[in-house]
């Protein structure tokens, strides 16, 4: 049989860990945890019986990362993690809103905001995580750009984070101008305008989000599809490219860890 | 990196890799923290600031703010720091495409081996310096208001013509003051120099049919207002060309 590898002990202290039975304790008898835990191995079989995922899941949580790995590691998550707000949150915002740009847009907003149940607090956390997702995100970049993690093998995942951090920032432009209020309507025209000073694809890309030449009455459902559908679309596949080679190449250990390698490996060497 | 360097590399890390703890529970434990901490932040921010709405969007009243999230203020402060007009689209969008094309290109020209930020100090000082002048145009964007406010004596002509002169030079002045052209012009003592011309003396400058087609069919970023109403727009044309 192939050796499994072993299981690691979560990190609790020792008072705190399950106590192995006394010998002549609980010999025969099953209690109720016995049976529980019994049928949550068979489910767990039954699935993996059918898709052989559990190997992968092992592999997943118990490989190993680089020794020294520290909290600035964490940012990627916690950008992900903002990301999963910002979609949940968004969910709900979208069963209130009409992007429909003669009054129903600002009226779907202020009735979220004024007389929905805990309409303002989710309308709140959307609004506030995005300032959360792009400042986490430029950290994040941070990280990898100081740490140089963009060098070889990883250029490709540094390439899908710039296109990440553009869609972000999109989302967040697109996303300003669904409450159709005053400051939304005007910023986006002028933000609109200056894409177009762009150079080559400026004006046709500042047509393709008015909808035509001028700001119009399906320049707000334009946003609004973009906002919702497309680019969050195209954030999550991409999310899904980002992680799927993190996990295959493995993050990297910290700059200043190789060198402690280096002298080891040349006493090894020696 | 040749050859040899990436196969050092690819050692190295499988040396290092095999020297750390699994995944789980290390790192999830620290992910698991810091997810509890972005959540208790989002949740923080929208009990403390909650989520304002303005007055409804309306093309043809101009009392707004064009400002964008806070984040974007620093793509709009560049147009107040480049501002010839020939080199505005550089500034608008040449710069941030520049800025987008050399990120992406970065694993592709920076090919060292070497990863310690202070043994790379070319791009350890670039980043800090790209960070710094973010923050910085960040924080000046931060204060530039939007006045809507303007105080500016009738220049003498309009002074002496009196009656129906001065009234539409005084509704001029405040339809310019409501309509958010400070927030990108300086006119006398008032607005912020940039990223348009300084209005101060424009009569001398463009004659009023150039005025007026400038507010109809403007060059970017400045918007168009030809859905104002037309005594508005009036008002607002009369009083620029009587700045002399
Ligand atoms: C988003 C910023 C912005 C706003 C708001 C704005 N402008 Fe402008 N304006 C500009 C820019 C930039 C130019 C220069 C365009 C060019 O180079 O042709 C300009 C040019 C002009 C000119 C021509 C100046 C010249 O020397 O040729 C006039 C007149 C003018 N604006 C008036 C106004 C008035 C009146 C308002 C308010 C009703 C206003 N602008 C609001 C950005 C703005
Ligand atoms: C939606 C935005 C993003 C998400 C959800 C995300 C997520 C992650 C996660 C979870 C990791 C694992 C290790 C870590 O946290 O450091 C990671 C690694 C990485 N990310 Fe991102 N990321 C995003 C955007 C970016 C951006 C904007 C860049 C840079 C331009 C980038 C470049 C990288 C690189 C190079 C690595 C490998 C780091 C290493 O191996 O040490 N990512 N990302």
């Amino acid at each position: 049989m192939a050796r499994r590898p072993k299981l690691p002990t979560p990190p609790v202290p020792s008072s705190l860990r399950p106590a192995p039975p006394r010998p002549g304790e609980g010999n025969g008898k099953v209690r109720p945890v016995d049976h529980a835990a019994e049928a949550g191995t068979a489910v767990v079989d039954w699935v993996d019986e059918r898709t052989s995922l559990s190997g992968a899941g092992r592999w997943l949580m118990f490989r190993k990362v680089p020794k020294g790995t520290n909290w600035f590691y964490t940012l990627g998550s916690a950008t992900l993690f903002a990301f999963l707000s910002q979609a949940v949150t968004g969910v709900f915002l979208a069963m209130y809103y009409k992007p429909d740009p003669s009054g129903g847009a600002y009226e779907s907003i202020r009735h979220v905001t004024n007389e929905v149940f805990l309409g303002q607090f989710v309308r709140g956390m959307h609004k506030w995580g995005s300032s959360v997702m792009v400042i986490l995100v430029f950290l994040h970049m941070g990280r990898t750009f100081f740490f140089g993690a963009y060098k070889y093998p990883r250029e490709l995942n540094w390439v899908i984070g710039v296109v990440l951090l553009i869609l972000t920032m999109v989302m967040s432009f697109t996303g300003y101008l669904l409450p159709f209020d005053q400051r939304a309507y005007w910023a986006t025209i002028v933000g609109v305008n200056i894409n177009g000073t762009g150079p080559l694809i400026g004006p046709y890309l500042s047509d393709f989000l008015r909808a035509g030449p001028e700001f119009g009455a399906t320049t707000l459902s334009r946003f609004y599809a973009i906002h919702m559908l497309l680019v969050p679309g195209a954030i999550v596949a991409l999310i899904g490219a980002h992680l799927y080679l993190v996990t295959k190449l493995g993050t990297t250990a910290p700059p200043w860890q190789k060198v402690q390698v280096d002298e080891e490996l040349r006493k090894a060497q020696a | 990196m040749n050859k040899r360097e990436k196969e050092q590399y690819l050692r190295e890390y499988a040396i290092s890799k095999s020297r750390g703890k699994p995944f789980f529970p290390y790192a999830v434990t620290k992910d698991a923290v810091m997810a509890c901490v972005v959540m208790a932040v989002i949740i923080s921010a929208s009990l403390l600031f909650g989520a304002e709405l303005g007055s409804k969007a309306n093309p043809t009243t101009t009392t707004y703010v064009p400002r964008p999230e806070w984040y974007f203020f620093f793509l709009f402060e560049l147009l107040r720091v480049i501002k010839p007009p020939s080199l505005v689209g550089l500034a608008t969008i040449g710069v941030p495409t520049l800025g987008m094309i050399l990120l992406f290109l970065l694993p592709f020209y920076d090919r060292s081996p070497e990863r310690r930020p202070e043994r790379r100090p070319i791009a350890t000082l670039t980043g800090i310096f790209v960070i710094g002048a973010m923050a910085y145009l960040t924080y000046q964007g931060a204060n530039a208001g939007t006045p809507t406010a303007l105080s500016l004596a009738p220049p003498a002509p309009v002074k002496a013509a009196g009656g129906e002169t001065l009234a539409n030079f005084e509704a001029g002045r405040l339809a310019v003051a409501q309509s958010g052209c400070l927030s990108c012009h300086k006119i006398g003592d008032n607005g912020n120099n940039g990223p348009g011309p300084e209005l101060t003396h424009i009569a001398s400058r463009i004659p009023r049919q150039a005025i007026a087609r400038t507010l109809v069919n403007p060059t970017a970023p400045m918007p168009s207002f030809r859905r104002l109403p037309p005594k508005k727009f009036n008002n607002i044309v009369e009083f620029l060309s009587a700045l002399k």
